[in-house]
Order: structure tokens, then C-alpha cells, then sequence
């Protein structure tokens, strides 16, 4: 599948994002900080980016400049076309229905006063208010069975879930509106590792089955690069490498991405031993470096 | 073909809908808190007490023998007399304690709880919106209040008074309206942290207007500090209500409250301790009752805070 003769869902280019600091207090001075700098990709129909990087490095940051929820400093982001930032409300509801989000702590992300159906039946009745109650619930109930829960429980709570089942709510409400772009944010970071296995494997079945497009945002390459067909590096908000993953996990061309890929524990513990020793001299020939 | 979660997919609509109605209902956090305050004995007595005390205060004047206004002219300053069924004795124009004191504590509890929703409403309200939004709009609210806070109360009350008359329900909506300030600062700094959770987020992402954010994320998560700041805002009212009859502003003669009560008792309080120590009894164990409440609420609200 040769991805560039296809127009792209969606266009990053230059994007910067900028946080105003020391804002407050009569003397004190603006400090400006640049979260992302200059950001540039294209996303495709049925696609997985992988973006990884340490944390901090403003991961979180541009996918929320994506979709709006911050406003980027400069540079643009194209849906299907139309710049973001431009967007009117009603292009910008077309957006949100478009574009959803799965976040990283399974239960923070779900608002403990409300069950899980009503949960993940909040977008439908934002972007759907004609449905009736009971094709909404039905809708629901479709969903759960899809993400790997049991109707039944859509009158439970939260607090009531384990993290795996939460993450799969969240999964159940952003898929609900039937969306082109999914932006995983962490979205297996917290989870256990038998259930952060089950829950990439639930997004590959769902992607492959639904067609979306995944943005997979992780600090750790070792998920992404199972999840992802291209991975973009991010390094103090800028990219320093971006391509298939096979050749950025196996061939990386910056230093950062080795030391990423590097610091991926390996099962094996002679295979650990001479990583490390490796790991040492990266570190050493960076020291040396900067 | 097996489903994506190796689940049979074949469920009909129909069987759905069952599922749906056969769900069991879940276990929400008010009903968690409601359990671990029915562990709460201290709570559970005083509920039962201020419960009994509102039933008293509402039913009890259709089975007194006198009224609250009515003149008994054969026993002027008389204590307890039980032939004549004057159980708490008669204050200085021969009317029945009893009567009174029921009478009062109706009006007081009606006050109170007229100008603690008065006050929570407008408090949670102000203080989610001005939380929520933040920035200029937080700064200007909040500076609103800090002004309202460094008015004199007592000159907003006699404002109230020339416009509403000496109607005291209406009078303690607008007590209620000033009331408000600190529950609103409360609500405001909750909202701040409720805000940057992610269950707010994931409702902006999906595109929830700020109105219903604010409503269904954020109001309904206020819960535990609002209700126990409302618990201890109808002490505050209750006590507010008192002093403001005693300076002649409160509950007009011949209506009474347990405030008007305990200050006509006070001064007689050697020569015709009846008039006190009903009313007084009544005021202490409302206060004292809807402490304990508090304190078990606060503990079965935030069960972490321990
Ligand atoms: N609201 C904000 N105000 C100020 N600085 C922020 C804000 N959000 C994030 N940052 C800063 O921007 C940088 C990138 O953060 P983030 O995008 O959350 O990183 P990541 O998701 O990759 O861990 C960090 O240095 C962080 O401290
Ligand atoms: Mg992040």
C-alpha cells in the first residue's frame, strides 16, 4: 500500500505550540515556553502513527493543538482539507464527532458520577440528539459487546470497572460517532502488561475492521512499534526522525531514537547485559557530544 | 466468524434491549457515601433527631391546646401547668410556650432552608462558572465577591428590608443571596481541580458545550465539599436569623423564631426560666445535631481524607 499517492486525512505542517509562563505576579517577566516546534506529518486513511518520546518532550501538546483544545502559536493543521484553526463551530463539531480521543488514566477519564452507558452515550447525544432513547441504548449496547464488554453492565459506575474494562469504555465512547481518527494518548501506558496486550490488540481488530486512522501517542517504542506502520519521533518538541517503523526501530539515523530504542528492556537478561554496556556509551559519546 | 473479543456478535436488537433492561443497576458514589454514613452512629442519631424535631415542629401545633398567638388571660407569666395544658408555662401576655416554641423553630427551620438553597444555588453556580472559565472571567468574579465580602451585611439587610417589607421568607432569600459568597470561593477552587481532569477533557474533545460541562462534569463531582459546607450553613443561618430579629429586623410579633424566642427569654431568664430553656434546648440540639451531621458526612464523602 503506497501511502503518498493518496491525499492525507490530515496536515501537520510547522505547527508550533507556545505556553506563556510567570504570567502572574506584578514583577515578574513572561517567560515563553516552546512545547512544539515546527511540527510537520501526514496522517492517512486507515493508517497508525506512532509518535514517541520522552515525557515532556510535547506529545501531549501537539495532539491537543490538533484538534483544537490548545491553539498552536503558528504553522497549521489540515482536516480533510479545511485549516483547523479556521474553523467555524459547526465545521468545528464536524471535527470533534471526527476525531476522538482515548487518554491515558483509564478511570480519570471517566467522570465517576455517570454509568457507562451514559458515558459513552454522551457523544451520540451531542452529535446525534435525534436518536431516541432507545436506539441510543441499543447503539450502546452494540458498542460494548464490540469493545469486549458485557451489556449488562452498562448501568455500572466507574469505580466499579478494573483499569482494562475503563480503558475499554473510553475505547467504546470514542468509537461511537463512528470517527476517522482515533489520537491514543498514552492510552496503554497505565495498564497492566497482560492487559495493555489486549487492549493494542482490541485497537489493531478495530482499526482493521473499521478502517480509522490511529494516532498512538507512547513513550515507549516498544508498543508503538507493534501498533505503528510509521513512527515520528518527537525530542524537545521537534521531530528529529519520522518513518516506517521497521526502518526507524531497526536502521534509526539520530542518536536519540537509538537511546530510545535502547532503553527497551529486553526479556532475555544476557541480551540486557551487553544492552546496557551499549547504553553506557551512548550516553558517553552524547555526554561527549554536547 | 468469532467476534473481535471472541464473543458471539449475533445478538439481535431485541436481545440487546433485554440485556439493557435486565442490566443491574450499579453502585453509584452517593450510595457509597449513604452506606458509610449508616455506619456513622453519631450521624445516624442526630438525622433522627433533627428528622423528629422537623416533624415535631410541622405536626406538632394540630395537637397543642392552644395557639401560637392565642391569649390566655387567666395564666400571664405562668410556669408549666399542666391542667390548663400550657406544658411550657406562658410568657408575659399569657400566650403558650409550647405553641411558641413550635411555632419558632418552623420558622426557623423554614428560613434556614430557604436561604441555604438560596445559597447554594447561586454559590455553585458562580463558583463552577468562574472556575471553569478562568482567566479574565475568573478574575472579575471573584473580585465581585471580594467586594460583596467587604460590604456590611447588616446594611444589605436593611436595604432588603425597605424593598422586600418585613416579609421574613423573602427577607432570608436575600439573606441567602449574601450567603452565597464563601460557598461560591469553596465551589471555585474545586471546580480548578476538577477542571483538569481528564473525563473534562475527553467531554471538550468530543465537543460538550461549556454549559454542559459544567453541569454534567463538573456540578454533579462537587458534591462532598458543597454538602458539607450546606450543612453547616443552616447553623450559620439559623444564628444570623436570630440577631437580625433581635435588632427588630427578623420574624415580626405575633409570628415568632427560636432566635425572638431565646432574646425575649434571655432578660427574664431569672424570674421566668421557661422561656428560655425551651427555646434554648430546641437551638442547641439543632445546632449540635447538624454538626455531628457534617462531621459524618465529611467522612463518608471523602473517605480518604481520614
Ligand atoms: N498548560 C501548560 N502550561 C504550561 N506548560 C505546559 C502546559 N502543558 C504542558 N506544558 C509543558 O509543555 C511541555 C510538553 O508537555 P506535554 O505535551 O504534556 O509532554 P508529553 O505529553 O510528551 O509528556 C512540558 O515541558 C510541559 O511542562
Ligand atoms: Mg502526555
Amino acid at each position: 500500500m503506497s501511502a503518498s499517492e493518496r491525499e492525507p486525512i490530515l496536515k501537520v505542517r510547522d505547527l508550533s505550540v507556545e505556553f506563556t509562563l510567570g504570567s502572574n505576579g506584578l514583577f515578574g517577566g513572561k517567560k515563553i515556553l516552546r512545547a512544539v516546534k515546527g511540527v510537520s506529518f501526514d496522517l492517512y486513511q486507515g493508517e497508525t502513527l506512532g509518535i514517541v518520546g520522552e515525557s515532556g518532550c510535547g506529545k501531549s501538546t501537539l495532539s491537543r493543538a490538533i484538534i483544537r483544545l490548545l491553539p498552536a502559536s503558528a504553522g497549521e493543521a489540515v482536516w480533510l482539507g479545511r485549516d483547523i484553526q479556521k474553523m467555524n463551530s459547526n465545521e468545528l463539531l464536524d471535527l470533534r464527532k471526527d476525531i476522538q480521543m482515548i487518554f491515558q488514566d483509564p478511570l480519570a477519564s471517566l467522570n465517576p458520577r455517570m454509568t457507562a452507558g451514559d458515558i459513552i452515550a454522551e457523544p451520540l447525544k451531542i452529535h446525534m440528539p435525534n436518536i431516541g432513547k432507545a436506539e441510543r441504548a441499543v447503539r450502546v449496547a452494540e458498542m460494548m459487546q464490540k469493545v469486549g464488554l458485557l451489556p449488562t453492565m452498562i448501568n455500572k459506575y466507574p469505580h466499579e470497572f478494573s483499569g482494562g474494562q475503563c480503558q475499554r469504555i473510553g475505547i467504546a465512547r470514542a468509537l461511537i460517532t463512528n470517527p476517522k481518527l482515533i489520537i491514543c494518548d498514552e492510552a496503554v501506558s497505565a495498564l497492566d502488561v497482560s492487559i495493555r496486550a489486549q487492549v493494542v490488540n482490541l485497537l489493531m481488530d478495530l482499526q482493521k475492521e473499521l478502517g480509522i486512522s490511529l494516532l498512538f501517542i507512547s513513550h515507549d517504542i516498544a508498543v508503538v512499534r507493534h501498533i505503528a506502520q510509521r513512527i515520528m519521533v518527537l525530542y524537545f518538541g521537534e521531530v528529529v526522525e519520522i518513518g516506517e517503523a521497521e526502518q526507524v526501530t531497526m536502521d534509526p539515523h539520530h542518536d536519540y531514537t537509538k537511546r530510545l530504542i535502547a532503553s527497551v528492556p529486553v526479556p532475555d537478561p544476557k541480551v540486557e547485559m551487553e544492552r546496557r554496556e551499549e547504553r553506557r556509551k551512548l550516553r558517553r559519546a552524547a555526554a561527549k557530544a554536547a | 466468524m468469532p467476534g473481535l473479543t471472541g464473543k458471539d456478535q449475533v445478538l439481535t436488537d431485541y436481545a440487546n434491549k433485554l440485556a439493557v433492561l435486565d442490566a443491574p443497576k450499579g453502585r453509584s458514589l452517593t450510595q457509597d457515601a449513604l452506606r458509610r454514613l449508616s455506619k456513622n452512629k453519631a450521624a445516624v442519631v442526630s438525622i433522627g433527631i433533627v428528622v423528629l424535631i422537623i416533624l415535631v415542629a410541622f405536626i406538632g401545633p394540630y395537637f397543642v391546646p392552644w395557639g401560637y398567638s392565642e391569649v390566655d388571660w387567666t395564666s400571664i407569666r405562668k410556669p408549666p401547668d399542666f391542667d390548663k395544658g400550657h406544658f411550657l408555662g406562658t410568657d408575659q401576655n399569657g400566650r403558650d410556650m409550647l405553641a411558641r416554641v413550635l411555632q419558632g423553630t418552623q420558622m426557623s427551620l423554614i428560613v434556614a432552608a430557604v436561604a441555604t438553597v438560596v445559597s447554594v444555588t447561586i454559590g455553585v453556580i458562580y463558583g463552577a462558572v468562574s472556575g471553569y472559565f478562568g482567566g479574565r472571567v475568573d478574575s472579575l468574579m471573584m473580585r465581585f465577591v471580594d467586594v460583596m465580602y467587604a460590604l456590611p451585611y447588616i446594611l444589605f439587610v436593611i436595604i432588603l428590608v425597605v424593598m422586600f417589607g418585613r416579609n421574613p421568607v423573602l427577607l432570608f432569600v436575600g439573606i441567602g443571596a449574601i450567603e452565597w459568597l464563601t460557598m461560591a470561593r469553596i465551589v471555585r477552587g474545586q471546580t480548578l481541580s476538577i477542571k483538569e481532569k481528564e473525563f473534562i477533557e475527553a467531554a471538550r474533545a468530543s465537543g460538550a458545550k461549556p454549559f454542559a460541562i459544567i453541569m454534567r462534569h463538573i456540578v454533579p463531582n462537587l458534591s462532598g465539599p458543597v454538602v458539607i459546607y450546606a450543612t453547616l450553613t443552616i447553623p450559620e443561618i439559623i444564628i444570623a436569623e436570630s440577631f437580625l430579629s433581635y435588632l427588630g429586623l427578623g420574624v415580626q410579633e405575633p409570628q415568632t423564631s427560636l432566635g425572638t424566642l431565646i432574646s425575649a427569654g434571655a432578660p427574664v431568664a431569672e424570674v421566668l426560666p421557661w422561656m428560655l430553656l425551651g427555646p434554648a434546648a430546641v437551638l442547641v440540639t439543632l445546632l449540635l445535631c447538624l454538626t455531628y451531621i457534617g462531621d459524618g458526612l465529611r467522612d463518608a464523602l471523602d473517605p480518604k481524607d481520614r
